[in-house]
């Protein structure tokens, strides 16, 4: 005995204060367990996960960017090198086209030239029989006013007086 | 030139050393002071007093009295007593009290405010003035009817219930209304601590089944704290409603519960038939093991009762010294140098008692974890590493 105190009432269990304890933790258990916990705790959860998948979604989309990014590089340097060739090509073209451009011209005057000369000579040709026939004719007015007789105008005066002209060539 | 450089370089590691390891040292003694404290805080609230004991034993039997009054439950809410004009006139809160006769089976419902009405009292019943408890009217003991009244620990529990429940359901609609967004307000503080006992407390020591034992680990640490926390507030009484042994044994049933109607076949293996084990000495393990069932919840319901309990009465017995000091000098002059003695250790008390409030809440609150981590533990693993 503790100054007229039993300190064993203090270790001994109150049948209300057992019976009340249990009732009000049990209902507090079940209603803010069932009802307030759980879902906050699901909240958490479910925060987290989404905490997670954002931060791996955005890691993802950086990576994705990285890999764009390298591809564009790569794709610029394609598409120069590309342009570069077209450039290239277009210039061989442009060369052979001309090239052949002024091989044809070269052809062309060369065979406008020919065609000329011929014609040329043919209009020579023409021209010098001409100038002929008015030789031999002129001759033999000549040779009638000359003789003063008139040559009759027989075929084989003619052709004797068209081989003299010739032999006066 | 390059042993000079080293030198200061070992040295500073060494110290660094001896920093952390006395760090670690001291939150280890800090944590074991904290368990201790009760048997060490009970020793010194009654040196004082028993040291007085054969000069002012008028003095300190009252407050032995007084202490074991205000630990103990009762049928209302004391607040003072007032002595006027040689008349004691108390300052209580009345409380509902449900009795129940044992002999007539009659039930009687009355607030307590009625047995100071008169001093026959009322329905056969009276109230104790120096403890505070509803008595028979005739013989003056409780043996005689069953007491299911809201007494001042129920009040105090239904008031933490009534906090706790309105908070947790603001709460919840704040995750619900604010799905996968930053907490605010009331809901950040809470968050933490929730998220504390998730990731330490169920995580580490009940493994992949935690989500299943959650609501219950939260419940009894909140339950436990408010009740701790209310009992440091001096102007509702103090109540000492988590520190009596009716409230930890409550909930060390409930652990009891759930620990073993948890257990599964490697559990009661263990208990039963400890595997590896010659059959002679399982003669002597199973009953310890057997013991052990009911020890493990045990020493819950006895430390959480011990810790609580001894700090109520060792803030009690430094308010104290302020009387008996009082009383000792029959003057205003040793009331208040115990005052001046009293106050700065009494703060440090009430800090102590604040850091508890929160400590024992979660020691609780482990080793229920830890207790049903170790029933529902696959034991497949822990041999293969064997």
């Amino acid at each position: 005995m503790l100054l007229g105190f039993d300190p064993m009432s203090l270790l001994t269990p109150d049948l209300g204060l057992v019976f009340w304890t249990t009732i009000v933790f049990l209902v507090f258990w079940l209603l803010v367990g069932k009802f307030a916990i759980k879902p906050i705790t699901k909240a958490i959860k479910d925060r987290e996960h989404s905490i997670a998948d954002a931060l791996s979604s955005a890691e993802k989309a950086k990576q994705e960017v990285q890999e764009l990014q390298q591809s564009n590089v790569s794709l610029l340097k394609e598409a120069r090198e590309e342009s570069a060739k077209i450039l290239k090509e277009a210039k061989e073209v442009k060369d052979s086209v001309i090239a052949e451009a002024h091989n044809r011209a070269k052809e062309e005057a060369a065979k406008i030239v020919a065609s000329a000369k011929v014609e040329i000579d043919a209009q020579k040709k023409a021209a010098l029989a001409e100038v002929k026939n008015e030789v031999s004719k002129l001759s033999l007015e000549i040779a009638q006013k000359v003789l003063g007789r008139e040559l009759d105008a027989s075929k084989d005066q003619q052709t004797y007086i068209n081989s003299l002209v010739d032999k006066l060539n | 030139m390059t042993s000079t450089r080293k030198l200061p370089y070992k040295f500073v590691h060494l110290q660094r050393n001896f920093k952390s390891k006395v760090v670690k040292k001291s939150i280890i003694l800090i944590f074991m002071l904290a368990l201790l404290m009760p048997s060490a805080l009970l020793a010194n609230s009654e040196a004082p007093v028993s040291a007085e004991k054969s000069e002012t034993k008028d003095v300190s039997s009252e407050v032995v009295e007084h202490i074991m009054n205000h630990v103990a439950d009762a049928n209302e809410n004391h607040i003072a007593t007032i002595h006027e004009a040689g008349v004691e006139k108390h300052i209580s809160l009345p409380l509902p009290c449900i009795l129940f006769n044992k002999s007539t089976g009659k039930l009687s419902v009355f607030m307590s405010s009625k047995l100071h009405d008169s001093h026959e009292g009322y329905d056969g019943y009276k109230m104790d003035n120096h403890t505070n408890r509803v008595v028979d009217a005739e013989t003056g003991k409780r043996d005689t009817f069953y007491d299911f009244s809201i007494t001042k620990n129920v009040f105090n529990m239904l008031l933490g219930f009534f906090i706790l429940t309105i908070i947790f359901f603001i709460i919840k609609a704040a995750y619900v209304k604010r799905a996968g967004q930053a907490p605010t307000g009331i809901q950040s503080f809470f968050e933490p601590i929730i998220q504390f006992l998730i990731d330490e407390v169920a995580k580490p020591n009940l493994g992949a089944k935690y989500e299943k034992f959650l609501p219950y680990l939260i419940c009894v640490f909140f339950f436990i704290l408010i009740n701790n926390l209310l009992g440091l507030v001096p102007f509702i009484g103090g109540i000492n409603s988590s520190g009596n042994i009716s409230f930890t044994l409550v909930l060390a049933m409930c652990s009891l519960l759930l620990i073993n109607l948890n257990g599964n076949k490697h559990y009661w293996q263990h208990i039963f038939a400890m595997p590896g084990v010659p059959k002679w000495v399982l003669v002597i393990l199973t009953p310890i093991e057997l013991l052990g069932v009911v020890l493990k919840p045990a020493v819950l319901m006895l430390r959480l009762f011990g810790n609580i309990t001894g700090g109520h009465i060792a803030v009690l017995a430094i308010v104290s010294l302020i009387f008996i000091m009082g009383k000792m000098g029959t003057t205003i002059g040793g009331a208040t140098a115990g005052g001046a003695i009293a106050i700065p250790i009494l703060l440090f008390v009430n800090a102590m008692e604040l850091f508890v409030a929160f400590l024992q809440a979660y020691v609780f609150t482990l080793l229920t974890a830890i207790f049903i981590g170790a029933a529902i533990e696959d034991h497949h693993h822990a041999e293969e590493n064997h």
